[in-house]
């Protein structure tokens, strides 16, 4: 990492210590090099989700108003899930995956006997719990398009806001990780991703929800919907800076939260 | 070479706790480049903890400590750059293939990938796990995977070796082949520095060792020194049959230099165990079996801590 770019500038401390998180990003990578699919395995349901509106649903709720003007509800939703898709990327590799490593192979330990510091084991693993995520979103992409879907090239402007979103909930969901004691926690994690799903302004608008609205923009994937939606559908808007600032924010506390923790678990 | 004087590993009052509990008491060692060097003592003596300090994976309580002249706390990264690392539970990575733990690890110090593969297929052939390159971790044997792991703990060409108990839990078979592993390195000039409980294994690869025990150093020097300091040139063992041993204390006094009376034997400290033997058997007594032997760091150890090491 070079040391001089705005980013290591800003970054908290313990981040600035890291040396080369890219090598355990290899390292995930040429465990599924085997097993490319088990990659893929988690971006079904908002697929799903899609035929399902595309089939009958989109038909009794008609067209939409969004930014000013009707669209149809397929094309309404369809960039909800796609954000989504890059949550639930995420979210699957940075909980159960991580915690194993954690608590059970010792992957880690060996990382840490290398040059390697917790920092770069933080890092490199939330960036591929955001690849992960990535891989999700686009395979969502092709479907879309598969499907007719797709709408304009603007779709593909939303694909950095995805990028975003499984940054902070890779980084959210690895420093939840680190303090999870066993397997019953993880109950834990659809009871927080399902309602973020069904609430983010993902199958409604904002103003649906009346004067509860307050409690969805609390949602970070509230704001990473918004993102997508304005990106996909050509709408850019002032707001998408304070959607942004929320995603960047949470990655950096989750980051740093999860970078300290390994340490106090691990170097000990 | 300046690099070379620098010892290996300066330790001072080094110290660590874990809460209230201080698992290393102020220790002092010093160990030159080149040098085999162990830490013996039983479970729970504070070898391992020193082990992670000097590995640059536990930070020191207090005390000072110095590897290769650097400060853990501060060039822990450069540090572990330069060492090679057996810990003492295998922590090899389950997911990937044996050729690929090693290319994996290597890339960690940033070896170029080409590098890595040719260093790894070396390494594999110099523990003798070639052919079995493609397959999985948990196929293998303890001995083997213990194998692996010092292949892995070599791929970055390390000037210092780290093996907390290398040869736990294996049979004697695995524990020669490992030996003569080690034995090759240190002949390369490695610095190794091993943990170990047992005698014959500081006995064969330590130039020097410490004895610790309870998170303190009892003792120091070659394994020859501690012996003759601590110990007599022949050990007699007299067995007299179960929960007797103690009732013939008092008949055996006088015999050799010194007794020691364990569970299941009574040990005659002499430089000459046979004319040692003739005396017991001409007070009357009768064994029901003897044995001379030569003095090994177990009677160091049982003289310095009144405790058997392996029980």
């Amino acid at each position: 990492m070079s040391h001089d770019t705005l980013l290591w500038r800003v970054a908290p401390p313990i981040l600035r210590s890291a040396r080369r998180p890219q090598r355990v990003v290899e390292r995930n990578a040429i465990v599924y090099r085997r097993t490319p699919m088990v990659l893929i395995s988690g971006f079904f349901e908002p697929l799903f989700y899609l035929l399902s509106i595309r089939i009958g649903f989109g038909a009794l709720v008609g067209d939409v108003d969004f930014a000013g003007r009707s669209i149809d509800y397929a094309e309404f939703v369809a960039p909800a899930l796609m954000a989504s898709s890059a949550m639930n990327g995420a979210v699957y590799d940075s909980t159960m995956n991580i915690f194993f490593k954690l608590r059970y192979s010792k992957t880690y330990d060996a990382m840490l006997a290398s040059p390697l510091g917790a920092a770069d084991v933080a890092l490199g693993e939330i960036a591929w719990a955001m690849l992960r995520g990535f891989v999700y979103s686009i395979s969502f992409l092709v479907c879309l398009a598969a499907l007719g879907m797709a709408g304009s090239w603007w779709i593909l402007a939303s694909l950095p806001a995805c990028l975003l979103i499984g940054l902070a909930f890779a980084s959210v969901g690895m420093a939840l990780t680190t303090y999870m004691r066993s397997w019953a926690d993880f109950d834990w994690v659809p009871a927080i991703t399902l309602p973020l799903f069904l609430f983010s302004a993902t199958f409604y608008p904002l103003s649906s929800y009346g004067g509860l609205a307050w409690i969805v923009q609390l949602s970070p994937l509230y704001h990473g919907v918004a993102l997508v939606r304005g990106a996909s559908l050509g709408v850019a808007s002032w707001g998408m800076f304070v959607h942004v600032g929320v995603l960047l924010a949470l990655a950096t506390v989750g980051l740093s939260v999860a970078a300290r923790r390994v340490e106090t678990l691990l170097l000990k | 070479m300046t690099v070379n004087e620098q010892p290996a590993i300066r330790a001072k009052s080094l110290t660590k706790k874990f809460g209230d509990f201080e698992a290393v008491r102020g220790i002092d060692v010093e160990v030159r480049p080149g040098e085999s060097f162990g830490f013996l003592g039983p479970n729970g003596a504070g070898k391992s903890s020193t082990m992670r300090m000097i590995a640059g994976v536990s930070p020191v309580t207090s005390g000072t400590l110095e590897i290769f002249g650097l400060n853990p706390a501060t060039h822990g990264s450069e540090i572990r750059n330069r060492l090679g690392v057996v810990p003492q539970a295998d922590n090899l990575d389950g997911e990937l293939t044996l050729l690929d733990n090693l290319i994996v690890y290597g890339r960690y110090f940033d070896i170029p990938r080409a590098e890595c593969v040719a260093r790894a297929k070396e390494l594999l052939d110099f523990v003798q796990l070639s052919e079995r390159s493609s397959g999985r971790v948990e196929s293998l044997s303890g001995g083997m995977k213990r194998r692996l792991t010092i292949a892995r703990g070599l791929m970055n060409r390390p000037e210092m070796f780290l093996l907390d108990e290398p040869t736990t839990g294996l049979d004697p078979q695995a524990r020669h082949i490992l030996w003569d592993r080690l034995y090759r390195l240190k002949q390369q000039g490695v610095t190794l520095v091993l943990t170990t409980h047992y005698m014959d294994e500081a006995e064969q690869l330590c130039d020097r060792l410490v004895v610790m025990d309870a998170g303190r150093i009892v003792a120091e020097g070659s394994p020859r020194e501690l012996i003759t300091r601590y110990s007599t040139r022949e050990v007699l063992e007299l067995r007299f049959g179960a929960g007797s041993n103690a009732e013939h204390e008092g008949r055996l006094l006088g015999v050799g230099d010194r007794l020691e009376v364990l569970a299941d034997r009574v040990l005659v400290y002499a430089d000459d165990g046979e004319s040692a033997l003739h005396e017991v058997h001409t007070r009357g007594l009768q064994p029901e079996s003897s044995l001379v032997r030569r003095s090994s760091l177990e009677d160091v150890f049982l003289r310095l801590t009144g405790r058997s090491l392996e029980e």
